[in-house]
């Protein structure tokens, strides 16, 4: 390509290489808030498991019923 | 996980409008090179993508010695974080030379000194996480993880040198010139104005990105550590 004259049309590379970069950065960001989310319905739900784990356990009579 | 602070916030704003103005400055406003045509643009982001990720890629052996000395597993944190977002940065790179190759050298790749040692680059930071992966104990985890990264910085001096210590078809466009370049071409005007500000962008985009990955981080630990807690 260095000895033709005229300025070839090299543009779809130039589309395909921007296009490439645009993608990367958005499945990158995608990436973190998708394990962010996560991360945080782990939370919530480590935080639901200790709240029924601080509850005192209710007395059971003979019969199988609570008091 | 606290409340994402106000300056991460802008920054998250900035970094994306400065991602959009440099593909402004380098579509749009630096002219168009005669030999190679619109493909050259593509060298804008190219050397920025890869200044942020060699950068990181040393970054991460500084915070090897720092966690080895001070044994603080925030630092080997960090050092994932940096690690994480320089290899998503040099991947864009890679694709980018390669897209760039393809019309300059008639090829996607070749075994060239420069691509070799930066495809090795990278893989040795890939293999950085299977490494990790396979060690449960966080402090051998670390520990094992911050020698690796040590030894694998080595692989950024080597890459940034390649052009200029073998002989080598890829460019020296920064401060040399090499005889043996397919696609070689000097810069001036809007070609270096479009050039600084991605630097300057990606550079502003890394330190986003790198802050964003260490809150998620810190956020795996404390939902790790409620998790140990829950368990006992």
């Amino acid at each position: 390509m260095f000895f033709q004259e005229i300025t070839p049309d090299t543009s779809g590379y130039m589309i395909a290489g921007y296009a490439t970069t645009f993608i990367i950065l958005a499945i990158y960001v995608t990436s973190l808030f998708l394990r962010q989310r996560n991360l945080k319905q782990d939370m919530d739900m480590l935080a639901e498991l200790e709240k029924t784990a601080e509850k005192p356990a209710k007395p059971v009579t003979k019969r199988g019923k609570k008091k | 996980m606290n409340q994402k602070p106000l300056a991460l916030k802008i920054l998250d704003l900035v970094s994306m409008l400065l991602l959009l103005a440099a593909a402004y400055l380098a579509i749009v406003v630096a002219p168009t090179e005669k030999v190679m045509g619109d493909v050259q643009r593509v060298f804008y982001f190219h050397v920025g993508t890869a200044w942020v990720a060699l950068i990181g890629f040393v970054f991460t052996a500084v915070l090897s010695v720092i966690y080895l000395i001070t044994k603080n597993l925030k630092w080997d944190r960090i050092q994932v974080a940096a690690v994480e977002v320089s290899v998503v940065f040099f991947l864009i790179t890679i694709i980018l030379g390669s897209i760039w190759a393809r019309p300059a050298w008639n090829t996607w790749w070749t075994w060239d000194p420069r691509l070799t040692t930066a495809a090795i680059a990278e893989l040795i930071y890939i293999a950085y996480f299977m490494l990790r992966q396979g060690i449960d104990d966080p402090d051998k985890r670390a520990r094992f993880g911050a020698v690796y990264a040590l030894i694998g910085g080595l692989s950024a001096p080597i890459t940034f040198f390649a052009i200029r210590l073998f002989r080598t078809i890829h460019p020296v466009v920064i401060a040399g010139a090499n005889a043996e370049a397919e696609g070689n071409f000097s810069m001036s005007g809007d070609m270096l104005t479009a050039f600084f500000f991605a630097l300057f962008a990606f550079t502003i985009i890394f330190i986003d990105l790198f802050w964003n990955r260490i809150r998620l981080g810190e956020y795996q630990n404390e939902v790790e550590e409620r998790k140990l807690k829950a368990a006992y």
